[in-house]
C-alpha cells in the first residue's frame, strides 16, 4: 500500500517527466494529450469541490466548461473579425488576450453558478442531479441555435490566443500554462479542504442538521462552494477551447458533464488528486483504446464498473488501501 | 424570580387532526434543569423541534432571553445561544471527534468564511474544541473517526459539540438514550455540574436520571402539559401516575 502523499508526488513527477520525454522524442502529439489531461483534470478539480467535498452531484458542470469555451470563442471571434462586441448598451472590442478571456470566463461562470445553485439547492438527491442536467441541456440547445456564433457547427478560432511573455503556439509553453492553472487549482482545493469553510462544507454534506445547530447555514456554505466549483471549471473550458482553437455546443453536452463525474469516480471522490489521476487515465484510455477500437467506451464502462464495485475509493483508494471518505 | 432564559408561550402545532402540541407554555430559568417527560408519542420531539427552529408552530411564541425568536431559523437560534443535542446522534460520522467539535467552534466564532487558513493552525478553534473534548472525557479519542466511536462516546461527543457554543441554554433530547448504567451515571453527574453554567431543558426517558437531576419536571401527555412541579410534586401526583409513571414509582 502506498501512502497518498507518495502517490500524489508520483503523479506530479509523471506530469513533469512525460512532457520532458515528449520534447526529446519529438512526440508533439503527446504534449497535446498531456495538456488535455491537465485541462480535464482542472475541470474535474472544480467539480470535485462541489461533488467530492460538498456532496452536490452536479450533472451539469458542462455548463461552466461551455461558458469558459464560449467566453474565449466570442471574445476571440470579434478580435479576429475586427467586429465590435455589443452586450446590451455596452459596445467593446474583442480580445486575444488570455488573461482577459480567463477573467471573463471565470466571472460569467461564477455568476451563472450562483443562479443555478440558488435554484438547484432547494432540491437534493436525484432531483438535484436532474435540475443541474436540465440547466446543461438549456445551454446546449441555446448554443445549437445561436447562429451568430456558428450554431451547431461551432466557432473556429484561427490563431491561439496570447499570454504576455509567452509564445502560446509552442506546445510546451501552452502545456506549462495549463499545468500552472491546474497547480493553482489543486493548491486552492487543498487549502480549502483544510480550512474552516472546508470543514463546514464537509459537515454540511454529512449532516445539515448538525451544521444548523451550531449556527451555520448549510445552504449558504454549499452555495459558495458551488460558485467556486463552477468558476474553476469555467477556466478549464477557456483553456480547452484554446487547446483545440475551436468551440462548439458539445462543450455543453451532458456527455461532458458525465465524463467529469466519471473522472472523479475513477480517481477517487473527494481526494485531492482524484480528478487529476482520473483525467490522466481517461485521456490515456481514450487515446490507446480509441486507437484500437471505436467502441473504447465499452472498456471505459468495464473499468468504471470494476472501480465502483470493488474499489469504492477509486484508483487512489485502491492503491493507498484506504476506502474513499465517502461515495 | 429571575427572568427565564428560554420560554414558550401557548405553543400550538397540529398535524392534520392530530394535535401534537396543545397550548404548551414552559420556561427555563437560570441555573436549573427542567425535565420534560411523557410517554412515547406525547409530542416531546415536536416540542423540541419548535423550540430549536426545525418546526414552525401554528401559534404561540418562543423566546430566548426575552427575545421573540419564533421566526428565526435553526442557525439563527443557535447564534442566539441555544445549544441542542440530538436524540439520535447527528454527528458527521466520517469526521474525527475533534473535527466534530471544531465545527461547533467554527459556528461559535463565525469563521466559516475562512477558506484559506488551515483549521489545524487556528489556535482559537483548537483551544475551544479541545477544551470541550476534555470536559466530556474524550480528549484521548480526538483522532478517532466518529463512526468508530462507541455509542456512549457519541452521546458524550454530542454534548461536547453543544459545549463549544457556550450556549445560554441547553436543550437536550434524551442524552442518556442507549447508555449503560455506568454511562448514564457519568452523564448524570456531568449534567449536574453543567446547570450552573447554563440551564438545561432535558427531555429524557431515564426516570432515575430525571429524578436525580431535575429541579422541575413538566409532564407532557397528548401534547398537553398535565402537570408541572418539583420532583416530589410529580411523584405525588395521582394524575401523572395514572397517565405515565405507573404504580411502581
Amino acid at each position: 500500500m502506498i501512502p497518498e502523499r507518495i502517490l500524489n508526488l508520483v503523479v506530479i513527477l509523471g506530469f513533469i517527466a512525460v512532457p520532458i520525454w515528449a520534447v526529446f522524442a519529438d512526440e508533439i502529439f503527446t504534449l497535446t494529450l498531456v495538456t488535455k489531461a491537465m485541462i480535464l483534470g482542472l475541470a474535474a478539480v472544480g467539480l470535485n469541490i462541489a461533488l467530492g467535498i460538498g456532496g452536490m452531484v452536479s450533472f451539469g458542470h458542462a455548463v461552466f466548461f461551455g461558458i469558459g469555451g464560449y467566453a474565449m470563442g466570442i471574445l476571440a471571434h470579434h478580435a479576429q473579425t475586427f467586429t465590435p462586441l455589443s452586450v446590451g448598451p455596452i459596445t467593446m472590442a474583442g480580445t486575444k488576450s488570455m488573461p482577459v478571456i480567463w477573467i471573463t470566463a471565470m466571472l460569467v461562470s461564477a455568476a451563472v453558478a450562483w443562479v443555478i445553485a440558488r435554484l438547484s439547492l432547494r432540491t437534493t438527491g436525484v432531483y438535484f442531479i436532474m435540475i443541474t442536467l436540465a440547466f446543461g441541456q438549456m445551454f446546449y440547445y441555446f448554443t445549437i441555435s445561436w447562429g451568430t456564433y456558428g450554431g451547431e457547427d461551432g466557432l473556429p478560432i484561427y490563431v491561439r490566443n496570447s499570454f504576455p511573455g509567452l509564445n502560446t503556439l509552442v506546445p510546451l509553453q501552452y502545456l506549462m500554462l495549463c499545468g500552472a492553472a491546474l497547480g493553482l487549482a489543486l493548491l486552492l482545493q487543498w487549502r480549502l479542504r483544510a480550512s474552516p469553510f472546508g470543514l463546514a462544507l464537509n459537515a454540511a454534506r454529512q449532516s445539515p442538521a448538525r451544521a444548523e445547530t451550531v449556527g451555520l447555514d448549510p445552504m449558504r456554505i454549499k452555495l459558495w462552494a458551488f460558485v467556486i466549483s463552477g468558476t474553476i471549471t469555467g477556466l478549464a473550458g477557456a483553456l480547452f477551447a484554446d487547446l483545440n482553437r475551436f468551440v462548439s455546443p458539445t462543450m455543453f453536452s451532458w456527455q461532458l458533464s458525465g465524463e467529469l463525474i466519471i473522472l472523479i469516480i475513477i480517481g477517487g471522490v473527494g481526494r485531492l488528486f482524484g480528478p487529476v489521476i482520473g483525467a490522466a487515465v481517461f485521456v490515456t484510455l481514450e487515446h490507446w483504446l480509441g486507437g484500437l477500437t471505436d467502441f473504447w467506451h465499452v472498456w471505459l464502462g468495464v473499468i468504471l464498473l470494476f472501480i465502483v464495485l470493488f474499489g469504492r475509493g477509486g484508483i487512489i483508494g485502491f492503491l493507498t488501501g484506504k476506502e474513499g471518505p465517502h461515495v | 424570580m429571575s427572568e427565564p432564559v428560554l420560554a414558550t408561550h401557548e405553543l400550538k402545532k397540529s398535524f392534520g387532526a392530530l394535535v401534537a402540541t396543545d397550548n404548551v407554555s414552559i420556561d427555563l430559568r437560570p441555573g436549573e434543569i427542567h425535565a420534560v417527560i411523557g410517554p412515547n408519542g406525547a409530542g416531546k420531539s415536536t416540542l423540541i423541534g419548535q423550540i430549536c427552529g426545525a418546526l414552525a408552530p401554528d401559534a404561540g411564541r418562543v423566546e430566548i432571553m426575552g427575545r421573540d425568536v419564533t421566526r428565526f431559523d435553526t442557525a439563527a437560534r443557535a447564534r442566539e445561544g441555544l445549544g441542542r443535542t440530538f436524540q439520535i446522534s447527528a454527528l458527521a460520522m466520517e469526521d474525527t471527534a475533534l473535527e466534530n467539535v471544531l465545527l461547533g467552534a467554527i459556528g461559535q466564532t463565525g469563521r466559516a468564511r475562512r477558506f484559506w487558513s488551515p483549521v489545524a493552525r487556528d489556535a482559537d478553534l483548537q483551544t475551544c474544541a479541545m477544551g470541550a473534548l476534555e470536559r466530556v472525557g474524550l480528549a484521548e479519542s480526538k483522532d478517532t473517526r466518529c463512526a468508530d466511536l462507541s455509542h456512549g462516546q457519541r452521546r458524550q461527543l454530542e454534548v461536547a459539540v453543544a459545549l463549544t457554543l457556550s450556549p445560554k441554554a441547553f436543550v437536550m433530547d434524551e442524552p442518556m438514550a442507549g447508555l449503560g448504567l455506568d454511562g448514564s451515571k457519568t452523564m448524570t453527574s456531568f449534567l449536574d455540574g453543567l446547570r450552573s453554567e447554563a440551564p438545561i431543558l432535558l427531555v429524557e426517558h431515564d426516570m432515575d436520571a430525571v429524578f436525580a437531576l431535575a429541579d422541575r419536571i413538566s409532564v407532557l401527555v397528548y401534547g398537553r402539559i398535565i402537570a408541572s412541579g418539583t420532583v416530589d410534586d410529580i411523584r405525588a401526583s395521582k394524575e401523572v401516575r395514572d397517565a405515565y409513571l405507573g404504580e411502581s414509582v
